[in-house]
């Protein structure tokens, strides 16, 4: 391999968005007919760097160079004229079209502009007899399941002649079987002489299916090898390297308080598959599990955000019926997004308007809302929570992601909850709000509440539940106690079968 | 661990056959929400057409059918253009000005240059207009709904400018010809807009444009990733409705021998063309339609007019039932849309 060009050079790649840098000096070679992977936890750069081989994010350091020539993409569209496709987890098809239309879309077959599907078609079967990927070519592909999507999509990229396919999360919303399909597609291709560079967090697929691995931590590159010469438990400790240590909370014993939130036998569609679990007034419950684990979707099905197929939620004791995000504020839940730009504040308007939106009955007394008693609510809580500047009249599009995200406390505070349900409540924020939020998320446990608490960060997870369960492939597998090993529970989260019960 | 049960209906290496044969069993075997959908409208019509005929001795002869026709031409030939425009998912209520603003520079160029001028004249400037919507929307990128309704304003005060705020008569034979004449008893509006309808159809359904307006439509970044140049097309859509338009401006002034600025088929004609494409199952979001189901949609109006003026039916009914109509018809095909979204209609 090392006598070959490479088919494309980076070398000391670097991204910052903001101030913070999602890749500094990453210097990777690809190689014509392999699979190459990029592996790395969640924000460690891995994304990224596919985005700026495909042309979807440029590059703000670094060289890059397709067959030795340089390039500067300014969009996809450059780099697919360059041969490199990139298929994304938000799919770029049109849906109302046929899987035929969408194929030889912009490339359309034609004699005087008049297309000619005959020869469309016989081209497509030709593509499908080449590559063995088959999809009814007259169906609309807005009907088709995602991995079908995923199909036309590639057949799209050899059409297109692609030389390089950036493969992004492919599998995360795919059946096993629909998984072993695409993995002998990916096969396939590779054997033809394409590219694959295929970024996923799931280890095991990887290890099976490409032929080198570049491993991604922080923005960093840890190291580019062959997968022969990686196993699970090495991977692994590429992407997380020593194990940080969280700041420790007591953790009293809350095995005799009153169950406050039980979720039985709940399930939505290729999402939740019989999830059941029980926290009790005062506790803690950590979940940990990989993006599309179903970790942010059991929150959002308990909150009513996503509607559930079956599966009962119960409240203090009481069976609820929750079919929208006001049926659940109605039980005592609050749910903390993990979107809190699109889903959460409403950016234009004043911290007041955000903390108090939830109960403005509580601020209106005679039906008529009393600015005067919202403010001066709100300032009680925004002052409580540390939130600089306590202003109640201030946009919340001005404030920092920290205080952003302590507004959106306040307004959960404001509320009274009884059960706390947080996705991700420390994700963009610093370290000193970090800490705060912390010491929030315990105090409200301690005054009662029943928290869910979700983070991509296992240290934060393990820091501060009393309970830890580990969520894969849209089920519960597996249940720790307070302050578990942390290799345990990263073995359980990849579904290694190392991991101790 | 992995809580999906293996998909049987996975297959890599489908044999094609199969598909075939699935094809080839084509007869629905029960009706689906999405035949509601995509046919619905054409069951209402033969509806409300078998209902007019029974109830009116006048409704059901050949002197009254064409008459529906000739009516509605000025209103068919910009309501298929806009067809396109909407399919490519853009909005133009300045149809009505352009079509004003033809009508009134074709009738000034009659009296000023020759008659002759005044039938290219009407279509370019109509063109024009386009033109200027479609470089506002795609080149400033303005909201197409604005920019039409600004350019619409702009357009209707062009015609009063040009026509000094009278009626311009022109008095040569030759101009009331394409309105007022016709040849084996159909009137030329008539074959004109059955000539418009055909070849746009044709377009959007034969022609690597037409395919490529409905992936702008459905999805303007797929598009852009796929290379085509969304903004010529864009830009193509608003010059076509611009000229059909002036077509259409041009044959209301041949048929009642004037331009004037204060024309009320001008007024309307915005919504009359929408609810004609919306009530036709064209999407109005965009990336589904087609121009046969506006031409459907026009019809219905104006069978429905046409019906209950002959019934004698008071004019408020008439606007109550029509603005039911739109209702019920955008309702269907939202709610159906929904319901059949997993599924896989056939193409309209």
């Amino acid at each position: 391999m090392s006598t070959r060009e490479p088919l494309v050079r980076l070398s000391r790649i670097g991204k910052q968005y903001g101030g913070t840098s999602a890749l500094d000096d990453v210097s990777v070679d690809i190689f014509a007919g392999s699979i190459h992977a990029l592996v790395g936890a969640n924000g460690a750069g891995k994304s990224t760097l596919g985005k700026v081989i495909g042309g979807v994010v440029r590059r703000d350091q670094g060289e890059m160079s397709v067959d030795g020539r340089p390039v500067r993409y300014s969009g996809p569209v450059e780099a697919r004229a360059d041969g490199i496709a990139t298929i994304a987890q938000e799919l770029a098809l049109v849906p109302a079209r046929t899987v035929l239309e969408n194929v030889f879309l912009g490339v359309e077959p034609h004699r005087f502009g008049i297309v000619d599907r005959r020869r469309m078609r016989k081209e497509y079967r030709e593509l499908v007899d080449r590559w063995g990927i088959g999809v009814d070519p007259e169906k609309r592909v807005g009907g088709l399941r995602t991995a079908d999507q995923q199909k036309v999509e590639i057949l799209r990229a050899v059409k297109s002649d692609a030389r390089i396919i950036v493969l992004d999360e492919p599998t995360s919303s795919l059946t096993h079987v629909e998984t072993e399909a695409l993995h002998k597609m990916a096969r396939a291709l590779r054997d033809q002489g394409k590219a694959i560079i295929y970024v996923s967090h799931f280890l095991d697929e990887v290890l099976d299916l490409c032929d080198t691995i570049t491993v991604m931590r922080n923005g960093h590159l840890v190291r580019t090898g062959p997968a022969s010469a990686e196993t699970e438990e090495s991977l692994v400790a590429g992407m997380f390297g020593a194990a940080v240590q969280a700041e420790e909370f007591g953790k009293a014993d809350r095995s005799a308080a009153p169950v406050m939130l039980q979720v039985a036998g709940l399930r939505r569609e290729r999402v939740l598959d019989d999830v059941s679990l029980s926290v009790r007034s005062g506790e803690i419950v950590g979940l940990a599990g990989l993006v599309g684990s179903g970790r942010s979707e059991l929150a959002r099905a308990i909150s009513g955000a996503d509607r559930i197929d079956s599966g009962t939620i119960t409240v203090d004791g009481e069976v609820r019926d929750i079919r929208s995000p006001a049926d659940g504020i109605k039980a005592g839940i609050a749910f903390l997004t993990e979107d809190r730009k699109t889903e959460g504040l409403f950016m234009e308007l004043s911290l007041a308007a955000n903390t108090t939106i939830v109960d403005l009955k509580a601020v209106s007394p005679k039906g008529l809302l009393d600015h005067g008693s919202e403010r001066a609510r709100a300032r009680e809580l925004l002052e409580l929570l540390s939130v600089d500047p306590p202003a109640p009249r201030a946009q919340v599009k001005g404030l920092s992601g920290g205080n952003q995200q302590k507004v959106l406390f306040a307004r959960w505070l404001f509320s009274h909850p009884k059960v706390l349900i947080l996705d991700e409540p420390t994700r963009g924020v610093d370290v000193g709000a970090r800490a705060a939020i912390h010491r929030l998320i315990h105090r409200l446990a301690d005054e009662g509440a029943a928290v869910l608490l979700i983070s991509s960060e296992i240290e934060e997870v393990l820091g501060l539940a009393h309970r830890v369960l580990v969520m894969r492939r849209g089920a519960i597998t597996q249940e720790f106690p307070a302050d578990p090993p942390l290799d345990d529970v990263m073995a359980a989260v990849f579904g290694l079968p190392g991991g101790n019960q | 661990m992995k809580p999906k049960p293996p998909d049987a209906g996975t297959t890599i290496d489908r044999p094609v056959a199969a598909d075939a044969r699935r094809r080839a069993a084509f007869i629905p075997r029960a009706i689906k929400p999405e035949h509601i959908r995509d046919y619905g409208i054409v069951v209402v019509v033969v509806v409300v057409f078998a209902y007019f005929s029974f109830a009116s001795p006048v409704f059901l002869t050949g002197q009254n059918l064409l008459n529906i026709l000739f009516q509605n031409a000025t209103i068919a030939i910009p309501a298929c253009a806009l067809t396109l425009v909407i399919i490519a998912g853009n909005f133009d209520l300045s149809i009505g000005a352009i079509f004003t603003f033809s009508g009134v520079l074709c009738a000034w160029s009659a009296v000023h240059w020759g008659v002759w001028w005044s039938f290219p004249v009407a279509i370019l400037a109509g063109a024009l207009m386009g033109l200027i919507n479609g470089i506002t929307i795609t080149k400033l990128k303005v909201n197409a709904f604005l920019a039409t309704l600004a350019s619409g304003l702009a357009f209707t005060g062009l015609a009063l400018a040009v026509s000094g705020g009278s009626q311009i008569i022109p008095t040569s034979p030759v101009f009331a010809f394409i309105g007022q004449q016709s040849i084996l008893g159909v009137p030329y509006p008539v074959i004109l807009t059955v000539v418009v309808a055909v070849v746009l159809q044709l377009i959007l359904s034969y022609t690597v444009f037409g395919g490529r307006l409905y992936s702008v439509g459905g999805n303007p970044d797929a598009a852009r990733i796929s290379g085509l140049r969304v903004d010529g097309l864009v830009i193509a859509t608003f010059v076509i409705t611009g000229a059909a338009c002036g077509l259409a401006g041009m044959i209301d002034a041949s048929m009642t021998n004037q331009g004037s600025a204060t024309n009320i088929l001008g007024q309307n004609l915005p919504l009359a063309a929408i609810a004609a494409v919306a009530i036709g199952g064209t999407s109005i979001f965009g990336g589904v339609g087609s121009v046969w189901r506006t031409i459907v949609g026009v019809c219905l109006l104006g069978i429905i007019t046409n019906g209950f003026n002959l019934l004698g039916v008071p004019s408020f009914w008439q606007d109550i039932v029509r603005g039911l109509l739109i209702l019920v018809a955008v309702a269907i095909s939202v709610s159906i849309g929904r319901l059949a979204k997993s599924s896989d209609g056939s193409t309209a």
